[in-house]
């Protein structure tokens, strides 16, 4: 969950922050995040580090994962929410039934596919359909490039990916698929 | 091969990749920090090997270590070899990384540049989109500039992926280069109308994110929006020009009425809450507000899902600004609101609270919020809660304070919290007591004492400044009060407290601290000294307070104007030698005053000698530099301190005895207070003198001058915090509250006026021939080379074809000119429509001519390329790539853009372009598809107009120039139907178009040629008349050569081809002769680029 809250930061922030800051920024999110209730509000105000009052934190918790927006004034908070349950979404079909590990695992891809969607700190894209299209074709692009080099790598990863079961054991939280409440779409 | 590739890669699958370093991160929970040190090793050895994949690999792993926190910078120009791999795999690896770590501060960021464009005119869509991701993370001012015409081109991309990334992106391209913003609206505002709905949600999220900083110049847009407002089903872009209106209807309040109807339909049509909400939210907030809607919220808050509170909080807040009557109706549910269990809620309710006091209800909203700051556990909620308290009853000039001495008490209790905003809240405390003078009479000797704690040295010098100020304050009451009270030792006492703890602040390292202290202190001196002698001083030291003095306006030092002749930065004095003087003198007093601690009286000291040590000590603090003068009111305060007698002593009753260190207090003042309000009601209804009640009279230690009527309550002392003490002469300016540091300002930009030639975006131009200034190159010149084939390409042809041209794709530079060549055909056509195709050679490029372009000229030039040296040290994998670019050393492509240009009176469609491939060069095709077939125009010509279009061409060598026939295909419709076209033409390269322009320094092109790896070859042309300086112009505009060096009439230049030859020239002028010698690694290159420059000396 560190993992998404740094990426979630880092890219709707326009400003870059020093790797200090960044990730004073990311404990202290976490720490304001982690400790509020279930039911409570899904918007919370975290003052000068996140760049003062026109900014707010926007999230969303599934699992044991935090999908952690930072916000302007500019943005509608439901609309942002939304936002969140579509990336949630799209992750769930780019990585067929998305567990905590894929995003452990393949911090690369859930960048790609957040690129789709946020572009330099702007929403780009809230369509599921077109991101996962794009997404796609560009893995396409990817494997036609690897073409024959890529077969013994993909081999060595399906191989080295066989003792994938052992690593739950290293996590505490283990591996719980994110369910994917049915809340009414946005589109 | 393939062998060779797939054993390396085997070789390389063993190499950790970003699973394997993920899996060993969490393998070594103990020693992370170790592990991860031996990985960074490991990564940097990878990033010294040759293949690209390896590289690409590690610096995968170094995005990943650089979330953690890891400082990753020292590989940024690894990151650039990645981004620059000719692999989308690799590349966008290269640019998560890069938008991940590169900022304004990174250095290298320059050489991306280059990159950066080539990819963004790629053919392959993703690469673009991959390069414009990564750019709008990490755009420069710089980058803006340069990129700025690409990004507007790639707007008009046929590939809506590209087209809304690319639409997006220039949001940042303003902020960077708001220039830029001018010549690009036209074509952002035709983006709100796009097919795609991608692309329209992008130019409505800039538009808005524009709007939302000056909505003022998007006014006119307004009517567009309305359209897109009742057209749109798309939610989010619904959402954003709710959200816009709701920004320029208060700035045009005849769009409001306009408005009420279509949001209605929305809020009975929509099921998305967040659309709904915006709706309503705008609704109240800008154009009409009705008690229904503040029940509509109240409905909101009251609702289970605790977003709805949130948001129906926040937006009575909003109403609170305009309607703050209505809301106070609401105060039980906002004080409930105040118990929430949770923190954000209980914030926004905070902030109405703020609207809601009053008189009457001001002690019991701030007990409750008392109570809060005990439970609090976050300090950012205590802080908050503290910040609120204050604001809430100062507000106004504490005009809902009926009862200071409660208020004090509530002040007292605050400081008493630990937190860690103490500092901050404490000068607020001491702010309020600057203000009225009156409060700080209630203050005790313990008060004193705690404000001369040592401790108090910890806080930060500003607050300091104000704490040393109120202790003499303080210190002044006390003194009065004991003087009145005859308590002779006990003043003193008090005098030698502050003597003995002053000289800490007087340490400080903060000068305003240091100068207050050490002034206060000589002060307190003289007054233990006048006190021995027993000469009541109280009086006249509370008349250093007596006048009001109002803050200094932050502005006010900004305004004084400059008197004329006056040097601000000349010496006043010489720099004085004899500074430890004035230390002594002090001192002198110092030690007088304790010898004489006796006690007989010196009447003589009086009022005279008063005035003539502070004259002296004046004089003193002018012939001190390092003094630095306070402004001119306090000193004049001094001089003009009225008598005594009239110093307007405001007396205060004091009810209750205050004790600063007891248990909280603020409780029986409450009580006190409502019981004094029973009272006067009591007494109102009694209808007995409505002025005049003397309540409390027993309780009052001196007579109470000071009544309260319940409903005008005044404070007791009047201080009018607004205003602020400016220069008598202060420059009047409207500027002051604009930031000049704001990025927003910058965007204030009037979009309506028309564009001027000047604010065209800037393209790219060949730099050599403008740091030469050939007035030569303006004559344009007409090509030789493609006449030729035209004349025979005629004889059956009714169009025909112009001029071939070729612009590489990495480097080149092409514009449109005025004098551009356009070949207009004369011949005689049997049909109606001929139709030219130009294409623009560069060679005939005038980049002079472009600071005047001509009126007719199109906005748009066509640009790509850029003349600098590929930067990037390119990987020497030797495989060569099918659809690749910029994989200098192996393959190379070039791109041709052809201007279409319909001539006729009919219109064209269905253009094909098709050329035959020759073994060494071939048209790039999109996958699939055979050599026959042709490439589609992605545009239709209606009759006069004039289009580009851009083809990629791979070559294998270079050495030669190039010829390649082709036809272009269409269909012509006009009014009796359509009938199938073909042109021909030719495509002519030459070697001289393979030649990137590239610097070179003088001692590395020395190196160059005696590597001795060189071929040579020279030739002479005679009968040259022009200057040498033109000659050269020529030559670099002509052929795209950079002048390394001149002497004279001897110039060596340089240039290098997209393949990596080293081309050195060196160009010898006699009288009407040059000769050019030239080296270069391939001997054919160099001779057939030698004759093509004979060839245009020989027109000179």
């Amino acid at each position: 969950m560190h993992l998404q809250l740094s990426r979630e930061i880092n890219s709707v922030r326009s400003v870059k922050e020093s790797e200090d800051t960044q990730q004073q920024i990311i404990r202290e999110t976490f720490h304001l995040v982690s400790k509020r209730d279930e039911n409570v509000c899904n918007f919370l105000e975290g003052g000068l580090l996140i760049g003062g009052s026109d900014n707010k934190l926007i999230y969303r918790h599934y699992a044991t994962l935090y999908f952690v927006f930072c916000v302007d004034s500019s943005e509608s908070e439901l609309g942002i929410l939304d936002l969140i349950q579509v990336f949630v979404e799209t992750l769930d079909k780019c990585f067929e039934n998305v567990c905590e590990l894929d995003l452990i695992f393949h911090v690369d891809k859930v960048h790609n596919i957040l690129a789709e969607m946020v572009m330099g700190g702007m929403v780009l894209e809230t369509n599921m359909n077109e991101i996962v299209t794009q997404i796609d074709a560009q893995n396409k692009l990817e494997k036609s490039e690897a073409g024959l080099a890529g077969a013994p790598a993909r081999a060595v990863s399906a191989v080295k990916n066989m003792n994938l079961p052992e690593i739950p054991r290293n996590i505490n939280i283990g591996d719980i698929s994110i369910k994917v409440p049915n809340l009414p779409t946005f589109k | 091969m393939a062998l060779k590739m797939v054993k390396g890669s085997i070789d390389r699958m063993f190499d950790k990749n970003l699973q394997d370093l993920v899996r060993g991160i969490r393998n070594h929970k103990e020693d992370e920090a170790k592990y991860i040190s031996q990985c960074i090793d490991e990564i940097k050895q990878e990033l010294k090997q040759d293949n690209i994949a390896v590289k690409a690999n590690a610096v995968c792993k170094l995005t990943y270590l650089q979330m953690l926190g890891y400082d990753i910078s020292w590989a940024a120009f690894n990151i650039i070899e990645v981004m620059s791999a000719s692999k989308f795999t690799f590349k966008r690896i290269g640019y998560l990384a890069a938008s991940q770590c590169f900022h304004e501060g990174t250095d290298v960021i320059m050489l991306t540049t280059n990159q950066i464009r080539k990819d963004l005119s790629s053919p392959n869509q993703y690469d673009t989109g991959v390069a414009l991701t990564g750019l709008s993370c990490f755009v420069t001012p710089d980058l803006a500039r340069d990129l700025a015409n690409d990004i507007m081109t790639l707007m008009s991309h046929t590939k809506p992926y590209i087209r809304k990334k690319a639409v997006l992106i220039m949001y940042k391209v303003f902020l960077k280069y708001p220039e830029s913003l001018r010549p690009a609206f036209p074509r952002l505002k035709e983006k709100l109308e796009d097919p795609d709905p991608g692309v329209q949600s992008a130019a409505v999220n800039v538009i808005c994110e524009l709007a939302r900083r000056n909505p003022k110049n998007y006014l006119s847009l307004a009517p567009l929006f309305f359209k897109l407002m009742t057209s749109s089903t798309n939610n989010w872009v619904l959402i954003k020009i709710i959200k816009l209106f709701g920004a320029l209807t208060p700035l045009e309040p005849r769009l409001g009425k306009k408005l009420i109807e279509p949001l209605t339909n929305l809020i009975h049509s929509t099921s998305a809450m967040s659309l709904l909400y915006e709706c309503v939210n705008t609704v109240i907030c800008v154009f009409f507000f009705s008690q229904l809607c503040v029940q509509k919220l109240r409905i909101l808050i009251e609702d289970s899902d605790q977003n709805l509170k949130y948001l129906g909080l926040l937006a009575m807040s909003k109403i609170l600004k305009t309607h703050p009557k209505s809301v106070q109706s609401h105060k039980d549910l906002i004080l409930q609101c105040l118990d929430d269990k949770d923190e954000s809620i209980r914030l926004r309710a905070l902030d109405l609270l703020y609207g809601m006091v009053s008189k009457k209800n001001l002690m019991e909203i701030v007990k409750k919020l008392m109570i809060h700051v005990d439970k609090a556990e976050g300090t950012t909620y205590r802080d908050e809660l503290l910040t609120k308290i204050i604001d809430i009853c100062s507000q106004s000039n504490y005009q809902y304070i009926t009862n200071f001495e409660w208020y004090i008490s509530i002040l007292v209790e605050l400081t008493r919290l630990e937190g860690t905003r103490h500092g901050c809240e404490r000068i607020i405390l001491s702010k309020s007591m600057c203000r009225s003078a009156v409060i700080d009479v209630l203050f005790s000797n313990q008060t004193l004492e705690a404000m001369l704690r040592p401790k108090v040295t910890t806080l930060p010098g500003h607050i300091q400044a104000v704490y040393v100020q109120n202790m003499v304050k303080l210190y002044a009451s006390i003194l009065q009060q004991k003087e009145q009270a005859g308590e002779k030792e006990a003043a003193q006492e008090i005098t030698q407290l502050m003597i003995e703890r002053l000289p800490q602040f007087v340490q400080s390292a903060d000068l305003e601290v240091q100068e207050r202290a050490s002034c206060i202190l000589q002060l307190i001196k003289y007054i233990q000294k006048l006190q021995a002698k027993e000469v009541p001083v109280a009086e006249e030291v509370i008349a250093l307070f007596a006048g009001e003095l109002n803050p200094v306006a932050p502005k006010a030092q900004k305004k004084v104007p400059v008197p004329e002749g006056l040097d601000l930065d000349a010496w006043i004095n010489e720099p004085p030698s004899d500074s430890e003087s004035e230390d002594e003198k002090p001192k002198t007093i110092f030690h007088e005053e304790e010898q004489r601690h006796s006690r007989h009286r010196q009447p003589e000291i009086d009022e005279e000698e008063l005035a003539r040590r502070r004259e002296a000590r004046k004089q003193e603090q002018a012939n001190n530099p390092f003094y630095i003068k306070s402004s001119p009111s306090p000193q004049k305060r001094y001089q003009d301190t009225p008598g005594v007698e009239h110093i307007p002593v405001v007396q205060i009753d004091l009810s209750v005895p205050l004790k600063v260190p007891g248990m909280p207090m603020s409780d029986q003042y409450v009580k006190l207070e409502e019981e004094r309000r029973h009272k006067q009601k009591l007494e109102k209804d009694k209808k007995k003198k409505k002025q005049k009640k003397e309540k409390r009279g027993k309780h009052h230690r001196h007579n109470s001058l000071h009544t309260e009527s319940e409903e005008d309550i005044a404070p007791a002392h009047h201080v009018d915090i607004i205003t602020e003490e400016m220069p008598e002469n202060a420059l009047p300016s409207d500027e002051d509250d604009k930031d000049p540091n704001d990025p927003y300002k910058a965007l204030d930009i009037d979009l309506d006026k028309p564009l001027a030639d000047s604010e065209k975006l800037p393209v790219q131009r060949h730099r050599n021939v403008e740091t030469l200034k050939s007035p030569d190159s303006e004559v344009p010149l007409v090509e030789k080379k493609s006449k030729k084939p035209k004349k025979k390409e005629k004889k059956h042809k009714d169009k025909e074809r112009d001029k071939g041209k070729k612009k590489e794709k990495e480097k080149k530079v092409v514009e449109e000119e005025e004098d551009e060549v356009k070949k207009k055909s004369s011949k005689h056509k049997k049909k109606k429509h001929k139709k030219e195709k130009e294409e623009k050679s560069k060679d005939k490029k005038k980049s002079k001519k472009k600071s005047h372009p001509s009126e007719e000229e199109p906005p748009e030039s066509v640009q790509n390329g850029t003349l600098e040296d590929e930067p990037l040290p390119v990987s020497s994998c030797s495989k060569p790539l099918r659809f690749s670019q910029g994989n200098l050393q192996h393959d190379s492509q070039v791109t041709v853009s052809v201007i279409f240009e319909n001539k006729s009176t009919s219109f064209l469609k269905s253009m094909e372009l098709n050329v035959l491939d020759s073994l060494n060069t071939k048209m790039l095709r999109p996958e699939g598809s055979s050599v026959h077939d042709g490439i589609p125009v992605p545009f239709q010509l209606p009759p006069g107009i004039s289009n580009e279009a851009q083809f990629v061409f791979t070559l294998q060598s270079i050495v030669m120039a190039q010829k390649l026939k082709g036809t272009l295909s269409f269909i012509v419709k006009d009014d009796e139907g359509s009938t199938h076209e073909k042109l021909d033409f030719k495509l002519h390269f030459s070697c001289a178009s393979y030649l990137i322009t590239t610097p070179c320094y003088s001692d590395a092109f020395a190196k160059l040629l005696e590597s001795g790896d060189l071929h040579m070859s020279s030739i002479k042309v005679d009968g040259i008349s022009i200057s040498f300086q033109h000659l050269l112009a020529k030559i670099c505009f002509h052929h795209h050569f950079s002048v390394v060096e001149r002497v004279d009439s001897c110039a060596s230049m340089y240039s290098r081809s997209i393949q990596g030859h080293h081309v050195c020239l060196l160009v010898k002028k006699g009288e009407n002769s040059v000769s050019i010698d030239g080296k270069c690694n391939d001997s054919t290159l160099l001779s057939n680029l030698l004759d093509e420059m004979k060839e245009t000396l020989s027109k000179c």
